[in-house]
């Protein structure tokens, strides 16, 4: 279990580094010059060489790579060329109302997408099991935005169309964003859990007189549920990426807003921030997912693989 | 030449003995032994065991049979013929698609306006008999743009889709049959992946400037990953196999056995990934867009018209509706005809 568990860990080191770097080299690359930036097209030569030798912009890229590594490891995401703050501050401070939404989202997916599962597989191929299948699949196929917008429409003078000073602020975007995720997690307990429901151990459960309802919970669910749970790990990214989109057309100051903002600002540092961030919280969901997958399944562990 | 030796061994044999005679004497010993089912059995047997020059001609053209059906099975255009009398949802996707392209391609035929003549005076007028779909808020009559918008949300779906899968092929092939290429080419894949693509997607935008064009290179950028892992793995089960062994035996060159041997076998699955994968360029076109490092105006494309209703969502619901509809019939009928072939072609892959 330990040598897995290292083993996994050490994996993720060098895909960190190359994230880090790739995001480096591709904004290393793009035209204009981060003190007109940050300061407009008036500044004194000295001001100029005197921040350009404080941000190490006189180095070579490689040199500030390594730079930015050194101070990342501590923390130190550089500071925003327009809010003029620490990234890390303005990340910490954008961070947990992503989070807040990402989880109430979440929740949303699970409450609707594990019982619509259970009911498809139950009565397949019923009428129930096609709506929600095709429910499921109309969620995924068009953009979130649209659906947002849908609600938004929908929903006017009923729910606040957004913001976000109050509970209630959440909950068409928390719909919007677990809008996906719920039809994933759908589509994925039914299959599983209809697979389950062909092995023998149920037939024996079924044999034996048990109410059909008693063979699901007690018997099917258990099992039918492991990919489910990992699911649920892996769905970090699919969140994350989503608030992106969410946030920007909800008016929600997270994490997502944040770097778009940064790209319409062209502030670099923000956005090197919260990229790397983002893809650092993605790369620990999917560690957890397999160290989780690993605990609940033994025989990864053995097969000592993906 | 085989069938002359068959044929000289059976006559030898059956000089020997009558295989009739032989047969109908071991069945009516069988029953002797058996059951008492007399009667019965004999017969049948009898029946069966006809001579046996004619049993192997039998066995051969069941096999002729069996191997001309398996041909069958695996040519492109038999799956999808099968697929249309099995899956009418994919079959009907498939005729939607088709009717699809065919007004985007004809746009400028069908589309009742010019779809960049701004009009004031009609400016956020609901669906009416002159507008089917409404204007926007400059008067422009949404059909028509929907129509002229497809040309290039089509093309984003299909440029980008092939480029990365051509680039996810040759890395993927390259990864699972040379052993040394493939940490390094999947570490890469690791890593274009961990991101969260439209955040990458984003990122690369705004390094190349937004524009149409840019949107083929950031989606090809992104997409190759997965299907190159797709690719490394049937690569993997497939080198292994009697074929590609012998092709290296017979001293066929690497690069011609990953192209000859390796990749046709790979078809199928990749037919489908195509599928699907333009779907999720649509997608992702239409999320740039609306994030504004996508298609640019005067271009358009059905996500920049979503994007752009994005103040009028409350007020005129058409400027929205109506283009999101587009995407879903086309992301959907996709899925479906992605989702049918693949039945077809892959029964295990079954959901």
């Amino acid at each position: 279990m330990i040598k897995y568990v290292t083993k996994r860990i050490l994996i993720t080191i060098p895909i960190l580094i190359g994230v880090v770097y790739l995001i480096f080299v591709m904004l290393s690359v793009v035209p204009g010059d981060p003190i007109t930036v940050m300061m407009g097209e008036k500044v004194k030569p000295d001001v100029i060489e005197n921040l350009m030798e404080r941000m190490h912009l006189n180095d070579p890229w490689y040199v500030r790579f390594v730079w930015y590594i050194r101070d990342a490891l501590r923390g130190d995401f550089g500071e925003s060329y327009k809010l003029h703050r620490s990234v890390s501050s303005v990340i910490a401070n954008a961070f947990p109302k992503t989070l807040m939404l990402a989880v109430t989202a979440a929740c949303f997916s699970w409450i609707i997408g594990i019982p619509a599962g259970i009911l498809s597989a139950v009565k397949k191929n019923s009428i129930i099991d096609r709506l929600f299948m095709g429910f499921a699949l109309c969620g995924v196929s068009v953009p979130a935005f649209s659906v947002g917008m849908l609600l938004q429409n929908l929903f006017n003078g009923i729910l606040p169309v957004s913001g976000f000073s109050s509970p209630r602020h959440l909950i068409l975007p928390a719909v919007v964003l677990g809008w996906g995720a719920a039809g994933t997690i759908a589509r994925l307990t039914r299959s599983s859990l209809l697979e389950v429901l062909e092995e023998d151990y149920i037939r024996t459960a079924r044999a034996k007189g048990l109410m059909p309802l008693r063979v699901i919970v007690t018997h099917a669910l258990q099992n039918s549920l492991l990919p489910v749970i990992t699911m649920m790990a892996i769905q970090v990214s699919s969140l994350l990426s989503g608030a992106v989109i969410t946030e920007t057309l909800f008016s929600i100051p997270g994490i997502g807003r944040l770097t778009v903002d940064a790209i319409n600002t062209r502030d670099m540092p923000l956005l090197q921030g919260t990229v790397i961030f983002t893809t650092a919280i993605i790369i620990l969901g999917n560690l957890v997912a397999d160290i989780l997958y690993s605990v609940v399944d033994p025989r990864i562990r053995v097969e000592g693989g993906k | 030449m085989e069938a002359n030796r068959t044929k000289e061994e059976l006559l030898e044999r059956g000089g020997k003995k009558p295989v009739r005679e032989k047969a109908v004497s071991e069945g009516i010993s069988i029953t002797e032994a058996g059951n008492g089912e007399t009667g019965r059995r004999p017969r049948r047997l009898a029946d069966v065991a006809v001579p046996a020059f004619d049993r192997r001609a039998a066995v051969k053209a069941m096999e002729e049979a069996v191997l001309s059906r398996k041909e069958e099975d695996d040519s492109f255009l038999a799956v999808c013929k099968r697929m249309f009398r099995n899956n009418k949802v994919a079959a009907a996707s498939a005729v939607i698609l088709v009717i699809y392209v065919l007004m985007i391609l004809f746009a400028n035929v069908i589309a009742p306006y010019d779809p960049a003549v701004v009009n004031l005076m009609e400016r956020l007028q609901p669906p009416s008999m002159a507008h089917i779909c409404g204007t926007d808020e400059l008067g422009r009559d949404i059909f028509s743009r929907i129509l002229y918008g497809g040309r290039v949300s089509l093309l984003v779906g299909l440029v980008p889709t092939s480029i990365s899968m051509v680039i996810g092929i040759i890395m993927g092939l390259l990864s699972g049959y040379i052993r040394g290429l493939d940490a390094l080419i999947m570490r890469l894949a690791d890593i274009v992946l961990a991101f969260p693509s439209i955040v990458l997607a984003m990122v690369v935008m705004y390094t190349l400037g937004a524009s149409t064009f840019n949107i083929f290179i950031a989606l090809s950028i992104i997409g190759w990953a997965g299907t190159a892992r797709i690719v490394r793995s049937q690569t993997l089960s497939l080198r292994e196999m009697g074929f590609v062994e012998a092709a290296r035996s017979m001293g066929v060159s690497r690069t011609k056995i990953m192209a000859r041997h390796i990749l046709p076998n790979c078809l199928p699955s990749l037919i489908v990934l195509f599928t699907l994968n333009i779907p999720d360029a649509i997608l992702s076109e239409s999320n740039l867009s609306f994030l504004g490092v996508g298609a640019q105006p005067p271009d358009t494309s059905w996500g920049l018209m979503v994007s752009q209703a994005k103040g009028f969502a409350i007020s005129s619901p058409w400027m929205m509706i109506f283009p999101s509809l587009a995407i879903l019939i086309m992301v959907l009928s996709l899925n479906f005809l992605g989702d049918g072939l693949r039945d077809e072609i892959d029964p295990h892959l079954k959901k």
